[in-house]
């Protein structure tokens, strides 16, 4: 059953974010963690064989203002309804980001760890294939729109099946 | 009044970002939205491709045969790659 009293944040800005801070505002919004965990997605660096400086490539993310925030706060509840959290938040960038650029933040806290990782891997799933941002990959005059990937729908199915969730569930 | 919102490759192809409609007569599913637009040129033959389209209505992804309401805010885009 869903927890209503656990602290979801969630937040899609253009600013970086300071995982320090981050961090020390999930342990204040935690009750007696045992264990945090904290995910950090970095922008990576994308070669092509006919190009040999990439000084140049961003990756811009556009989004759905209001639904963005509606669907990572619903994912976020579903993780509260099926481990044993304490806290969770999520931050997610939008804009034009440069390579090593921080991207994405989620961070689960829990008593026990194992409900900690498998929440934080279970939202980062759910993220890439079910919240409505999307990637477009720009080099000098190229650009493209990242397509999704069937590994992604695969990551995000195996939840649905509950093979791989072994520990720390509710 | 329909408010409806292109995204990513969809708004590039389409050329808008979003528009207000009225709901046009007959026209009673997000599939048949779909269509109707598709209707008003190359440009928005995207819109017909069921597996390449993503739909949502108020903010709630659906599927084509859900029902439109006057005032509803549909929106038409690409599969997410967020993360």
């Amino acid at each position: 059953m869903q927890n209503t009293t656990v602290p979801v944040h969630i937040l899609v800005t253009a600013a970086d974010f300071d995982l320090a801070a981050e961090y020390a505002a999930a342990r204040c919004d935690s009750t007696n963690p045992g264990a945090i965990v904290t995910f950090s997605g970095l922008v990576r660096e994308v070669y092509s064989e006919h190009s040999c400086d990439d000084q140049d490539q961003t990756l811009t993310l556009e989004h759905y203002p209001g639904m963005t925030e509606q669907a990572l706060k619903h994912i976020a509840e579903q993780a509260v309804a099926r481990w044993p959290l304490q806290s969770v938040r999520i931050i997610h960038r939008v804009g034009t980001l440069l390579p090593a650029d921080q991207i994405v933040l989620v961070i689960c806290s829990s008593a026990h760890r194992h409900a900690a990782f498998e929440s934080a891997e279970f939202i980062m799933d759910y993220l890439k294939t079910s919240a409505p941002f999307w990637k477009k990959q720009i080099r000098g005059d190229e650009s493209y729109w990242v397509d999704s990937r069937e590994s992604d729908y695969q990551a995000m199915a195996r939840w649905q099946t509950g093979t791989d969730q072994k520990y720390g569930s509710k | 009044m329909l408010k409806i919102n292109y995204f990513a490759s969809v708004r590039e192809q389409t050329g808008i970002g979003s528009e207000n409609l009225e709901l046009p007569a007959g026209i009673n599913t997000t599939g048949e939205l779909a269509d109707y637009l598709a209707a008003r040129g190359a440009n928005w033959e995207v819109l017909r491709s069921p597996s390449d389209l993503l739909i949502a209505v108020n903010q709630a992804i659906c599927s084509r045969e859900q029902q439109l309401s006057a005032d509803d805010e549909v929106a038409f885009f690409p599969p997410m790659t967020g993360g």
